[in-house]
């Protein structure tokens, strides 16, 4: 009986021992990849996926090719947990990427940052992610910084004297939208004249749109995502209300002119990436995604993509010893010098403080991209 | 705004109505609360949307497609699920828990097939445009919507009046066995009662996706309970009653949203449900274990 699994060992052993690969640069990424989050986190993995066999392709990194080790974290606390011990104890792997939702990351970044073990994110927008400690990083642009940059050019651009607002008040992203652009208002001394709601799954938005019409607003502020997002602006449209709709970084994609075909113009948004964004390496990026995947890639793929290669920046400059410790804290401090001008424009990091005051993790450093669509298309405002 | 919003109540309301007339047939007829109804509402938009999209089907014969293949589910629904049951003497209890069993495969089958996102109909489809008396904006569709589940729903109520099969269907609903023995064909009843109220069901699905623009594997989980909300309120297993109902629902939910504010939408829908239940234990057309349909 013994006898099967012995033989498929041996087997095994010979294929793995026969051909000694150079040593690899393993890396960790534990993202969504089941369950509701997964429409974030099958973009974020196609987007490393994409970068790692580019950087593979051309050679590597100082000869040596990187390895993803890819683990399914269902957007769940618990299991984000579990995936970053199996990945830091057990595959042992440099640096870990993910979790998709801010939400995890809350739960699991401590173990990284107490087995000291470079994490970072590309999703998570939320505040105090990256006040965890200084091994937490990410590229994602949180919507505090970029509501007020949408609304100031939007404001400019369309003249608002009075907006109304409508949100979706049961997700935690829409909420803290709603929360940001709140603040942004006031900052900008722009009265509200009725603040409306929505719950996820909704699909009727006609009594709470009719309402905000008879107010006659300049413009509606709307925190949703894309699967709301889309029937509203049709069904605004249909009951004549004209006005320009401002979204946030959810109703960034470009799924929205599928759902809101026909009446998807004069919508504003703001957002670290665009499909429209005229660099060469997004272009590059855009054209290897849609040829691998047969659709345009989001902004969740373009972050992954660009975090790839902002490591791979700080792993260019390390001669790793093989020693794990030293190498994963060698990564740490090589990472926050690392600038970058990827699929989502020049990036470099900033230095954040913890909760005890003392220096920590890193946030991004990023211009938002505000665009109105007109169209089908995002048209970038400058 | 109040015009506006009484057109807005009426079309919801109407498709919530149609709903909930197939649920509240088969709970007349069966015996049976089918928690699979959401889901063939949602078989019903799919297939609507595949005939368009797909084969570029006009709309009018898409809804036709969508009878069709509904009705069919409905029909697979009766001859593998309450046929056995029925035959086994099962408790009330059973074929309900089957059909949750139904409803998550549903489900869980149209995700794998076409995703999880969401879909919609091509804009162009419809004719677009709306009419204006006054301030008050309309679509084709708005009124295509308040049209047909008024003629469907007076359709049902004709037939089940006015016809032999309707006779034969309330009987069957009054008792079984004193159907089966004036010789009427009681498994015919049961499943003909099955398909109708699955094809209205599926046509539901249709309308709902017209109007809002969205198909997606849930979209029959919320509906469906408001249908049973619907169908409580108007009296478990009264047509007249799945009809008022879902009228009043279409209007509670529009109206809280204009007067009392939208975070209260279902909050308010359904407490005044409640208290309605609380003077009317039976519904509004209910009347405790007497005959049905």
């Amino acid at each position: 009986m013994m006898k099967l699994p012995t033989i498929v060992l041996a087997v095994l052993w010979g294929c793995l021992s026969a051909s000694p690969a150079p040593a690899q640069i393993k890396i960790g990424v534990a993202e969504a990849l089941t369950g509701n989050a997964a429409q974030y986190g099958v973009p974020i993995r196609r987007g490393f996926e994409l970068a790692a066999s580019e950087i593979n392709g051309s050679g590597g990194i100082n000869g040596q090719k990187i390895e993803l080790f890819i683990e399914d974290e269902q957007g769940k606390k618990e299991e984000a947990i579990n995936v970053f011990k199996k990945l830091i104890f057990q595959d042992r792997v440099l640096m870990l990427f993910g979790p998709t939702l801010s939400n995890s990351a809350q739960a699991s970044d401590p173990v990284a940052q107490g087995a000291k073990i470079v994490v970072f994110g590309t999703s998570n927008t939320a505040d105090g992610i990256t006040s965890i400690g200084n091994y937490v990083f990410r590229n994602s642009v949180t919507e505090a910084d970029i509501v007020p940059v949408t609304l100031k050019v939007a404001s400019e651009k369309a003249g608002l004297k009075k907006v109304a607002v409508l949100y979706g008040n049961d997700d935690a992203f829409t909420k803290s939208g709603y929360d940001n652009f709140k603040k942004a208002l006031e900052a900008a001394k722009i009265p509200v004249i009725a603040t409306e709601t929505f719950a996820k799954g909704d699909v009727d938005f006609k009594p709470q749109l009719t309402k905000i019409k008879a107010g006659q607003p300049d413009a509606v502020v709307l925190s949703a995502l894309v699967a709301e997002g889309g029937p509203i602006m049709v069904q605004a449209r249909q009951l004549g209300l004209t006005v320009p709709f401002i979204g946030g970084n959810g109703m960034n994609s470009p799924k929205f002119f599928d759902l809101a075909k026909g009446s998807s113009d004069n919508l504003w948004v703001g957002s670290p990436w665009s499909v429209e964004g005229p660099a060469a390496e997004n272009k590059k990026f855009i054209a290897a995604y849609q040829k691998a995947h047969n659709s345009l890639p989001d902004q969740f793929a373009a972050q992954a993509y660009d975090a790839m290669y902002i490591v791979t920046q700080a792993l260019k400059k390390l001669k790793l010893s093989n020693k794990l410790e030293s190498d994963r804290a060698a990564l740490r401090d090589a990472l926050p010098a690392v600038q970058f001008s990827g699929a989502t424009g020049p990036f470099k990091f900033r230095q954040i403080a913890g909760k005890d005051g003392k220096p920590a993790g890193y946030d991004a450093v990023q211009t938002a991209i505000v665009s109105v669509t007109k169209g089908d298309r995002y048209v970038i405002q400058k | 705004m109040l015009a506006q919003q009484l057109v807005n109540a009426l079309s919801l309301g109407g498709v919530y109505a149609l709903f909930a007339l197939g649920f509240t047939l088969i709970f007349g007829v069966l015996d049976v609360i089918n928690l699979a109804h959401g889901a063939i509402f949602m078989i019903g938009a799919y297939a609507a949307l595949q005939a368009v999209l797909l084969f570029k089907l006009p709309i009018s014969v898409a809804i036709c497609v969508a009878l069709l293949v509904s009705g069919c589910a409905g029909w697979l629904l009766d001859y593998f699920i309450f046929r056995p049951l029925r035959a086994r003497r099962a408790p009330q209890l059973a074929p309900m828990i089957a059909t949750i069993g139904v409803a998550l495969s549903l489900t869980s089958a149209t995700q794998g097939l076409f995703g999880a996102e969401n879909l919609r109909f091509p804009n162009d489809l419809l004719p677009g445009g709306a009419f204006e008396i006054g301030t008050v904006r309309f679509t084709l569709l708005e009124l295509q919507i308040i049209f047909l589940s008024f003629f469907l729903m007076a359709l049902l109520l004709w037939t089940l009046k006015g016809t032999q099969i309707g006779r034969a269907v309330r009987a069957v609903a009054e008792s079984p066995r004193a159907a089966a023995l004036l010789g009427i064909n009681v498994e015919g009843v049961f499943s003909a009662a099955t398909v109708i109220a699955s094809a209205l069901g599926g046509m539901a699905g249709v309308l709902i996706a017209l109007y809002a623009n969205a198909v997606f594997p849930g979209m029959g989980q919320p509906m469906l309970h408001k249908g049973i909300a619907v169908v409580i309120l108007g009296g478990m297993g009264d047509v007249r009653g799945a009809l008022i109902g879902g009228l009043f629902l279409g209007c509670a939910e529009v109206f809280s949203v204009a007067y009392i504010g939208s975070t209260m939408r279902d909050a308010a829908a359904f407490g005044l449900l409640f208290l309605i239940l609380l003077i009317r234990p039976h519904g509004l057309f209910g009347q405790a274990a007497q005959r049905r349909a």
